[in-house]
């Protein structure tokens, strides 16, 4: 090899690696290692009279008040069962979305998607002020449902779960649709055409043919909803009542209300317990997509 | 397939776009409305679009986070697109399965979890090191942080999507891998560049409850104000805020689609003449 080519072969081996470091450095340092920070504080003690509020003692105190305490636990549980249903709730809205848009014409898929894309480009704070708006009790759907007579008295949806759900699956909705939409468009009709030819039904095609094949995008946009709603904090906030609990809040109320950073240390790494599976189980779903190409 | 089949799906898109749209439709009809009661409609006017134009608090608030969001999106779309670029072209290299892990984990992970952490490190920093000071710094760089995942995946799926082999052959006709990327890779993936900055933008001028956590007590960016100002209950100020909002971003969409479109036509009418 010449000596021009040695130098730029190690010109190359140079570039190489600053493009992987430095977004890796950058990660680590500002995305990584806080975690540790997090776990180092969850051990210490909540002293209001130091800046900042936390003396490290490695006492591990606040991992006991975590379980003995039935609120944390109740929080916890309370968090996964409303994500889960929320994520269902999306997923049944989503799924005919994302499953007509891959069979209308091909020049009409790019505006459709482009309109389930289009809400989530706005402020999503505001997207959750809409419905405050709608679902309170003199609200848009009270006003309607009495004036149009089709319902005396309501009652009021905003502050109870429901309200929670629909705001869910309101922001989440194009997490769901994009992924479904991804392996439902690459979906091979013939299949469903050699389904038909062999007498199969309409409904029986989709169960065992388009379903299954469909299913790794059924569990990325799941994944996609559910994690982030564990955890969600504007939502809960906004929409749901005072009494209703999850955990994004209660870590909210801890660090923010009562100055209890290691609680809320602690609160925040056994929520990250509980959400190390979906989160591998997610980094797993891309890597395959990324090998699939 | 049966007839009832596309009507049943019709019902479906209608009924998705309904509910997508209706809530913002129904931000802007009120964002004119004269009564204070955001849900009684008092007759049209532009007493709030007024009330907000001489809201200095908010019209801060909005400078704040543009700045924010500029200089977010920027070094944002340089780090993601290298580690776009390091996900999609070097299949193998020391620590590559943590690296994607670290890509795929701020797409997905709680916002509180990674506003307490993120804000844990900078007290920590600033115990030591007496920098950063909390306000525009932390937030930034925790935008920052996040806003590289979505670059990441948004460029590296685009360079999965072409063919290396133009790469390629400029390589075996002796072009330097900086000429190649300057020359064939960039513009190819030019498309991808500008949606992941428009993406980094976007989540940064929205975002609340990362900036809540690191913003420290000087620094007011938008979203906080809303959060605090909603919370008192609801504001004609925000539905005019709202109808802003919602008319910017439609713009620049429908903006940035005809550009991406008229881009892509004459890309194809030059592969044309070149066959």
């Amino acid at each position: 090899m010449s000596a021009t080519g040695m130098a730029s072969t190690h010109g190359i081996a140079w570039g190489r690696r600053l493009v992987i470091a430095l977004p890796y450095l950058w990660l680590l340092l500002f995305f990584a290692a806080p975690f540790l920070i997090v776990a180092a504080i969850s051990l210490g003690e909540n002293t209001p009279d130091t800046v900042p509020p936390v003396t490290l003692t490695g006492s591990g105190k606040t991992y006991v008040q975590l379980f003995a305490d039935a609120l944390y636990p109740a929080a916890y549980l309370n968090s996964l069962r409303i994500a889960a249903i929320a994520t269902l709730a999306t997923l049944l809205i989503g799924y005919p979305m994302a499953y007509a848009i891959a069979r209308a014409p091909a020049g009409w898929r790019g505006p459709l998607l482009m309109a389930v894309i289009l809400p989530f480009w706005t402020s999503f704070l505001i997207r959750i002020y809409a419905w405050m708006g709608i679902l309170s009790e003199n609200g848009l759907l009270n006003q309607f449902l009495r004036g149009s007579g089709l319902v005396a008295d309501p009652g009021t949806i905003l502050g109870t779960e429901w309200a929670i759900y629909l705001g869910i699956a309101y922001a989440y909705l194009p997490f769901m649709v994009l992924p479904l939409y991804a392996v439902l468009e690459k979906l091979d009709v013939s299949l469903l055409e050699a389904a038909a030819d062999l007498g199969a039904r309409p409904w029986r095609a989709f169960l065992t043919v388009t379903l299954p094949l469909s299913l790794p995008g059924i569990v990325g946009g799941c994944l996609l909803v559910f994690i982030p709603a564990v955890g969600e904090f504007v939502i809960p906030d906004l929409l749901g009542g005072t009494e209703t609990l999850m955990i994004g809040k209660v870590l909210w109320d801890e660090f923010f209300s009562n100055s209890d950073w290691p609680m809320a240390s602690a609160v925040a790494m056994a929520m990250l317990v509980v959400l190390v599976i979906p989160i591998v189980l997610f980094q797993r779903a891309r890597a395959r997509e990324m090998a699939r190409g | 397939m049966s007839g009832r089949t596309p009507r049943l799906l019709l019902a479906a898109l209608a009924f998705g776009y309904a509910f997508l749209y209706v809530p913002i439709l129904t931000l802007i009809i009120y964002s004119f409305n004269e009564s204070r009661l955001v849900t009684v409609w008092g007759g049209f006017s532009f007493k709030w679009w007024g009330e907000l134009l001489r809201n200095d608090t908010m019209l801060d608030a909005a400078l704040l986070s543009f700045q924010i969001a500029l200089v977010n999106a920027c070094v944002a779309t340089v780090l993601g697109t290298m580690a776009g670029f390091a996900l999609a072209r070097y299949p193998r290299f020391i620590g590559r399965t943590a690296f994607t892990g670290l890509i795929a984990a701020p797409l997905v992970m709680p916002e509180v979890i990674m506003g307490i952490a993120t804000l844990l490190l900078f007290v920590a920093l600033d115990q030591l090191f007496h920098w950063p000071e909390r306000g525009f710094t932390t937030i930034a760089v925790a935008h920052i942080t996040f806003s590289v995942a979505y670059v990441a995946v948004v460029v590296q799926s685009r360079l999965a999507d072409f063919d290396r082999a133009v790469e390629e052959a400029a390589m075996d006709l002796g072009a330097r891998p900086s000429t190649v990327f300057r020359t064939i890779t960039l513009p190819l993936i030019a498309p991808a560049l500008v949606s992941g900055w428009l993406l980094a933008f976007t989540l940064s001028m929205d975002d609340l409850i990362l900036t809540q956590f690191v913003a420290g007590p000087q620094s007011q960016t938008l979203p906080m104000l809303i959060y605090s100002s909603v919370r008192l209950g609801v504001s004609p100020q925000i539905n005019v805020l709202a109808t802003i909002i919602v008319t910017v971003v439609a713009v620049a969409i429908i903006i940035a689609g005809w550009l991406m479109n008229r881009t892509r036509r004459r890309q194809m009418r030059e592969a044309q003449a070149v066959r």
